[in-house]
Parts: structure tokens; C-alpha cells; sequence
């Protein structure tokens, strides 16, 4: 429940379990509680193409689980933009979006003059 | 068949002279002007970004080994083999709950090993040592199997097998004194940019494989009779050799594997030191999510397996080599050109973990027994040089457990490996969580969980083997065939938390924490980042 409430200070900040990290958390885990239940997909039909469900069903929960594991990512990326909007202390002052894979953040840090 | 084929061998070696110029040439890529610390060596300057390190983690994770291993368990064996694809699904969603935190604190504190993050977080030394010599310990047999992984391609190349020791092991002399050298020279860099032609090799070749090759066997319906019928001729035992399908029986196995074999695998020294070279938290987060890419690619080679059995490449052999099995395949089904493409990508998929493993390695023993035990006030760059002796030591000590043991000792080891550092998961993820474990009490857990899987995995044998023979056996309470690793890890954590009560009630000291909770959350950008100390001046 992302409601802000502006007057609070730092610890005001979203809540520790946001409708978002919920949501991400429950996408991780559907591929696992998926995979473990191996009873469920032993079994050689229906076949695909002559290979039998064992398989194919494996193969698609690789495609499956890359798209719940992005979804988490989405889903997290949004919620830790939020959380930085929230408290800016804890970002830097030009603290980049999150989804600037090219900014050369790294290196050492520039001369102090944009402090 | 010692007949050199002469085409595929000009090719395999073509590729292999490409990567070693491009190994060299690695150190003036991408170069900072540090050069002389032990995060650039050793870290690629932590500056890849999304697609390098989507490459380097691919080259590191999916090993030669893997390649040859995984196609050679479902020939010999069927279903039961392909917990690799689980296990590689399992994987992503479940690191991605913590590797972002230890690519934040690590980049925050500048600590190049998971040891160092446990070394300052629980200011342990014990724990630290203990986190870092279980990776040197389970890295080392890795690396031996890379070598495996090359000699399987040799073998069926044609070259060595033959004559005195020396002839025959020749070609992998030369192979890895190549590799040692442009791993000393150019650090991780080589490794991230050889990745590259290895993986677009690996692509290649896989999407032929599983085009080309049942075209030529009639079909994937005909590759699978072909499957279940010689799985359900009786083995010399009596009993089927394998099976379509996980039986009853084994799901348990298949399960536990497949969730203990994923939680290990970051942490191992390599793969926590691809992560650490990548630039940003958010770039660690979104490889979790294309890394799959790879696990497709793997599930498709594994279904060669099946292929060579349909095409039949034992030729009726008794007591056939199983890891022979894929490049046998290619060798019988490709054109000359091709297979020497193939060969090529399974050679290099061999130097690229090799390189990363024993740059890991290095990092482990230069850090975590070098500097914090022999000599404290290491520079920066005498820090890096010992990492690179250490790194040829390792490749050494690698090569000589292979030419010394025999293969299948490897193969133990690293199923023993396996089992080893999963041991070391207690400390580093609940640590990124919480400093409610003693460090004491992790000490002691890890020690039982060691001592517990090394004495349960002595005691299976198999046809090949008396002690080791595998990783499955009774889990204590249930009843079921389980993975021993993840047995002992539970044990290790019993015992850990049980310990922790206990020490915390006899106000056992509790050791410094250098790290604050923002630490984990801190991106790059971050202030905290932007002031974040060179990794020498660390501690």
C-alpha cells in the first residue's frame, strides 16, 4: 500500500513489504514451487513434436521463468525508484535513475565542484 | 579411430589461435589507470555492464564440463540427468533475492571475495578463512574438469590418447600454458572478451545440433524410441539402465538436487566474482532475468544425449566412455568444417570458467589467507602480484590432479565440491539479511555440515567408484533419497541457529559489524558508492 504520508520523516518511507516486493516476491517463487513439484510434470504424454511432457514442459518453464524473474525486476526497479524519491537522503544528488545502464558511474569521483 | 581429422582439427585450431590474440590483447581493454589494484586485475575494474557481464556470467557458469557432462548423464542414465534444467531454472529467481545485496555491500566496502564480506560483517577471522578456503577447496576440482571437458574433444579429435604420457598430454600443456598466461597478463578482462566468441560458438553450434541432427535421425518421436528402447534393456544388473521419466522413487532426488545444486552455485568463488565485476545493482538484477538464455541452450544439449543414443555412436563398444558420447556425435554428424566449430566452442568453453575459477581462486587466497594472515600491510599492487602467481599455482595444481588422479577422481571431487560450498551459503545469505547468527555458531554449523555430506558421500559406491560414487543418498527422518548436500546444509543450519541461542545466552562476544543497513541497498550513483574505498584500503 504505497500511500505517502509527507509529513513523516526518513522512517516514513514505504513499508518494508509494498504491494510491489509482494508481488516480485510471489514471481520468484512460482518457477521454484513449479520445478519442485517434479510428481506433476513426470510423465511422458501428451508429447510435443514426439518428445515427450517431461521435457518440453521443463523447457518451457526456462522461457516462463525468465519472464516472472523480469517481471520481479520491473516490478523492483519501480518500487527502489519510489523508495530513493521518498528519502533523498539516502541517494546522491544526482542520483541516477535506475535505468541508465550507460552512465559511467564508477570511477573516481569527480573534482567536488557539483557538491 | 586414431585417425586425425585433419579438417575439423585446422579449425578447432584457427578458433583457438583467435582467442589466445584476443586474450593477450584483453589488458588494454577497457584499461583504467589503476591498474595495479587488485580490483582491476581481479575484477575487471567492477565496470561490465549488462551485456559483458550476461557474456562473462554465461562463459562461467555453462562450463565445458557442463557441455560434456550433462549429454553424458542422460545417455548413460535418461531423466534422471536433467535435473540440470531445474536446477538452472530454480537458480536466477532464487539469487536474485540476495545477490543484489551483495553486489551493494561489497561495492560499498570494496571487498573482492564473499570471504571479505563475511570477514567484515561478522569481523570473524575463523568464519572468513573457513568461507575462503571452501571456495579454493571446491574451485580446484572445477577447474581439473575443464581439462576433462578438453581432453574429450582431443580424444575423439584424434590427438593424444596415444603413446607416452607426455605426447599424450601435450596438447593440453599447451592449452593451458596459453591460458595461464593471458590470465596473468590481463586479468579478468580475457576471460569477459573470449566469452564472447565461446558463447556465440556455443549458440551456433546448439541451434544446428537440435535442427541438423534429428533431421538426420528421423525425428525427435524416432530419437526417443530409440531412447526408451535402450533404457528398458536390462544392464548387467538386471535391472533397466535408465528411464524416460523420473520414477517414484527418485523425485525426491531429482528435487533436491536441482534446489541444493541452484543455491550452491553463487556460491562459488567464480560466480560471486562475475557478479562483483558488473558496474551497477540493477545490471546484477536484470542478467537474473536473460540469464535463462543459457539454461534453454543447456536443456537442448541435453536432449543430444538422447541424439547419440539414436545415432548410436558407442558402436556397440562395451564399457563405453559416456563423456565421449556429444562430441562423438558431432564428429559422426556434422561435416568436417562444423565439427571443428563445435569442437571449438567446447575447448574454448573450457578456458573461459577455467580463467574466471582460477582469477577466484586467486582473489580467495589473496585476501583471505595472504594479506589477512601473512602479511597485513600488503600495497595494492603486491597484492595483485600475488594474485597473479597465485592464479598459475592454481592452474598447476589443477593440471597435475588430473594427469596424477585419474578422471574419475575429478569427477568425485567436484561432486564433492558441490556439496562443500553449499556449506558456506548459511553464513553469506543469512548474512546479507541478518546478524542474528552467532559467528561462532556458523563456524560450528559449517564444520558439521562439511563433516556430515563428506562422510555420507564416502560411504556411496558405484560401478566406477568405491567411495564418492554419488551425491544421493537416505535423508535422516524422511525416509526419501535426497540430495546429501542439502541435508547437510539444513544440519548446518540447525546447528547454527541451536548455537547461536546458546552463545547468545552465555553473552559469547559478538564481534564487530562494519557495515550499517544501508549498505545493502546502496546503488551505483550512491554517495555511499561514490566514497566507497579502494578494495586495498578496505581493512
Amino acid at each position: 500500500m504505497p500511500s505517502p504520508s509527507p509529513q513523516v520523516p526518513a522512517s516514513g518511507a514505504p513499508p518494508v513489504a509494498s504491494a510491489a516486493r509482494v508481488l516480485a516476491g510471489l514471481c520468484l517463487l512460482v518457477p521454484i514451487v513449479v520445478m519442485m513439484w517434479v510428481p506433476s510434470y513426470s510423465k511422458v504424454t501428451p508429447k510435443l513434436g514426439g518428445m515427450p511432457f517431461f521435457y518440453w514442459y521443463q523447457l518451457l518453464w526456462v522461457l516462463l521463468s525468465a519472464l516472472f524473474t523480469g517481471t520481479a525486476y520491473l516490478l523492483i526497479r519501480r518500487d527502489e525508484a519510489a523508495r530513493r524519491a521518498a528519502a533523498p537522503s539516502a541517494a546522491a544528488p544526482s542520483a541516477p535513475a535506475a535505468d541508465a545502464p550507460a552512465a559511467p558511474v564508477v570511477p573516481a569521483p569527480k573534482d567536488g565542484g557539483q557538491a | 579411430m586414431k585417425h586425425v581429422d585433419w579438417t575439423a582439427m585446422t579449425v578447432f585450431l584457427l578458433f583457438f589461435v583467435l582467442v589466445t590474440v584476443m586474450g593477450f590483447l584483453a589488458s588494454r581493454w577497457r584499461r583504467a589507470d589503476d591498474a595495479a589494484h587488485l580490483h582491476e586485475w581481479g575484477l575487471g575494474g567492477r565496470s561490465f555492464g549488462t551485456w559483458i557481464t550476461w557474456f562473462l556470467l554465461g562463459g562461467d557458469l555453462y562450463t565445458a564440463y557442463t557441455f560434456v557432462a550433462v549429454p553424458a548423464a542422460i545417455y548413460a542414465g535418461g531423466a534422471a540427468g536433467f535435473f540440470a534444467v531445474p536446477y538452472t531454472i530454480i537458480a536466477y529467481p532464487l539469487v536474485f533475492l540476495f545477490l543484489p545485496r551483495l553486489w551493494s555491500v561489497s561495492r560499498v566496502h570494496g571487498y573482492v571475495t564473499p570471504a571479505d564480506f563475511v570477514r567484515g560483517r561478522y569481523g570473524s577471522r575463523g568464519l572468513s578463512v573457513a568461507v575462503a578456503l571452501t571456495g579454493i577447496l571446491a574451485t580446484m576440482p572445477y577447474i581439473a574438469l575443464q581439462l576433462v571437458g578438453i581432453q574429450a574433444v582431443l580424444d575423439v579429435l584424434g590427438v593424444g590418447g596415444s603413446g607416452n604420457w607426455f605426447v599424450q598430454d601435450l596438447p593440453l600443456f599447451i592449452a593451458f600454458g596459453v591460458l595461464a598466461a593471458y590470465t596473468y597478463s590481463s586479468g579478468l578482462r580475457a576471460p569477459a572478451l573470449i566469452a564472447f566468441v565461446k558463447d556465440a560458438l556455443i549458440y551456433i553450434v546448439i541451434a544446428v545440433a537440435v535442427i541438423y541432427i534429428p533431421m538426420r535421425l528421423g525425428g525427435y518421436g524416432h530419437i526417443f524410441d530409440a531412447a526408451q528402447h535402450k533404457f528398458a534393456t536390462p544392464g548387467p544388473n538386471g535391472k533397466p539402465s535408465g528411464s524416460l521419466v523420473v520414477g517414484p522413487t527418485g523425485q525426491w532426488a531429482y528435487a533436491t538436487l536441482a534446489f541444493g545444486s541452484a543455491l550452491a552455485l553463487f556460491m562459488y568463488p567464480h560466480s560471486v566474482t562475475g557478479v562483483l565485476a558488473s558496474k551497477s545493482r540493477n545490471t546484477v538484477r536484470r542478467n537474473m532475468a536473460i540469464m535463462p538464455a543459457y539454461s534453454l541452450m543447456l536443456g537442448l544439449l541435453a536432449l543430444l544425449g538422447f541424439m547419440a543414443i539414436a545415432a548410436g555412436v558407442s558402436k556397440g563398444a562395451k564399457g563405453y566412455n559416456s563423456q565421449l558420447a556429444v562430441p562423438q556425435l558431432f564428429a559422426d554428424m556434422f561435416p568436417s568444417w562444423f565439427t571443428g566449430v563445435a569442437f571449438a566452442a567446447i575447448g574454448i568453453g573450457a578456458l573461459v570458467p577455467a580463467a574466471i575459477m582460477s582469477i577466484a581462486a586467486a582473489n580467495l587466497f589473496t585476501r583471505n589467507v595472504y594479506k589477512e594472515f601473512l602479511k597485513p600491510d600488503a600495497t595494492p599492487a603486491e597484492e595483485t602480484k600475488v594474485a597473479k602467481i597465485a592464479s598459475l599455482l592454481v592452474k598447476v595444481g589443477a593440471l597435475v590432479f588430473v594427469l596424477v588422479m585419474d578422471k574419475q577422481a575429478a569427477i568425485n571431487m567436484q561432486l564433492l565440491g558441490g556439496l562443500w560450498i553449499l556449506q558456506t551459503a548459511v553464513a553469506l545469505v543469512a548474512g546479507l539479511f541478518t546478524r542474528w547468527f552467532h559467528r561462532w555458531a556458523l563456524l560450528a554449523g559449517w564444520a558439521v555440515g562439511m563433516a556430515y555430506g563428506t562422510w555420507r558421500a564416502w560411504g556411496i559406491a558405484s560401478p566406477a567408484t568405491k567411495h564418492f560414487g554419488g551425491s544421493s543418498a537416505e535423508i535422516p527422518g524422511i525416509g526419501e533419497t535426497g540430495y546429501i548436500g542439502l541435508t547437510a546444509f539444513v544440519l548446518n543450519l540447525a546447528v547454527a541457529a541451536v548455537l547461536t541461542l546458546v552463545l547468545r545466552a552465555l553473552k559469547a562476544p559478538e564481534g564487530a559489524d562494519e557495515t550499517s543497513r544501508a549498505d545493502y541497498s546502496a546503488e551505483a550513483g550512491d554517495e555511499a558508492v561514490e566514497r566507497a574505498p579502494q578494495p586495498a584500503a578496505a581493512h
